[in-house]
């Protein structure tokens, strides 16, 4: 089998090659592309999330895929499902709205807490320290959609790197040598 | 041509695109469906108190206590047993219940607290007729805006987990609007 691989390849030109490359990175980018219309039609900075936790079962489990968004002029509301980041964190946070106090001035100005379904008390000890509520600016998103276990390949993926790799070689590959 | 290979690879390539297709179908049968349902609600004992917040800043603020009766009654059944059984469709896997207490005060324009949230699996008992409940979480203000608040309003909604699909949050039809008592009770409740 490997060897016809490179049967394949010696048998190509430099022309074919360089179509070979130039269809790798169309690829590529249009995975680019929809990743970042994505983040222009959602208003938010990663519309697609996997669930890493257990914190929100038996809703969420570990690896399913929350697609969010995070238009402005929607209030947040209780019982919502935000996605948030907490300073000295680098994943972000799927929880539940709890309270909300709502100012109303021009600023708009709204604090709220959350809680995890499957935890007994709220977040204020999983916040920075002394943060007692969240605002506008530390949502990532909220969550409007649903997908359950596909995100799984990735949480593999980030626990195995060498899988990760492997799976990437072997997609460079394929692209790079398939032939019609 | 067709080695072990290539018959994997389309075998397994026409599993995920089926399997993709009926989810979407899934998705698709159950996206305008009404959920909503009839909730009666009433308070039954309403105290207020001003004690030092320990989970937040220190600062003595107004803390409610309230119990409540709650019952549920679906649109467009007529039997008498008042459930939400019927919420439960092919793509329901879970109804997520919250009572939120909404009310203005001055120093907020628009506040909303949970005092009470119930989970619902698909084939657990859906009937819910509580009596003088006891709220889950406290009821505590921003500040000193319960005292002698004549307008908090209880209203019951529910969030639906899909087993694939969107996240919708459903008002139920029926509120109840209580007022707070006009002074601080000494007593320990």
């Amino acid at each position: 089998m490997l060897q016809s691989i490179f049967d394949d390849v010696r048998r190509m030109n430099k022309r074919q090659f360089l179509y070979q490359l130039l269809s790798f990175g169309m690829i590529v980018s249009s995975a680019l592309m929809i990743w970042k219309g994505l983040m222009v039609v959602t208003g938010s900075e990663s519309p697609i999330v996997v669930v890493l936790s257990g914190s929100m079962e038996p809703a969420f489990h570990r690896g399913d895929l929350l697609f969010l968004t995070n238009y402005q002029d929607e209030p947040v509301r209780v019982g919502e499902i935000v996605v948030f980041k907490v300073e000295g964190r680098d994943i972000p946070i799927v929880h539940r709205v709890l309270k909300l106090h709502e100012k109303g001035d021009q600023n708009n100005t709204v604090k709220f807490l959350t809680k995890g379904d499957n935890n007994s008390v709220d977040d204020r000890g999983l916040y920075a320290p002394g943060q007692l509520w969240l605002t506008h600016k530390d949502v990532v998103g909220r969550a409007r959609g649903f997908l359950p276990y596909v995100g799984m390949v990735t949480i593999y993926m980030n626990e195995y790197p060498k899988f990760k790799y492997a799976v990437l070689a072997c997609l460079g590959l394929y692209v790079l040598v398939h032939r019609e | 041509m067709h080695t072990f290979l290539t018959r994997g690879n389309a075998i397994l390539a026409y599993t995920l695109s089926v399997s993709a297709c009926l989810t979407f179908c899934c998705f698709l049968s159950t996206v305008f469906i009404d959920y909503r349902a009839n909730t009666t609600l009433n308070t039954v004992k309403v105290v207020v108190k001003n004690v030092p917040d320990y989970s937040a800043s220190r600062e003595k603020n107004d803390l409610g206590y309230l119990t409540f009766d709650l019952q549920t009654d679906i649109l467009f059944t007529h039997s008498i047993l008042l459930h939400l059984t019927p919420l439960f469709n092919w793509n329901v896997k879970q109804l997520f219940l919250y009572l939120t207490a909404e009310y203005q005060t001055e120093n907020n324009e628009f506040n909303q607290v949970v005092l009470w949230d119930k989970i619902v699996l698909r084939g657990d008992n859906a009937v819910l007729d509580f009596k003088n409940m006891n709220t889950k979480y406290y009821f505590w203000d921003d500040g000193k805006g319960l005292r002698g608040n004549k307008n908090v309003t209880l209203a019951l909604s529910w969030n639906i987990i899909p087993n694939a699909g969107l996240l919708p949050s459903v008002n139920a039809l029926g509120s109840h609007t209580f007022a707070f008592p006009s002074e601080y009770t000494t007593l320990r409740v």
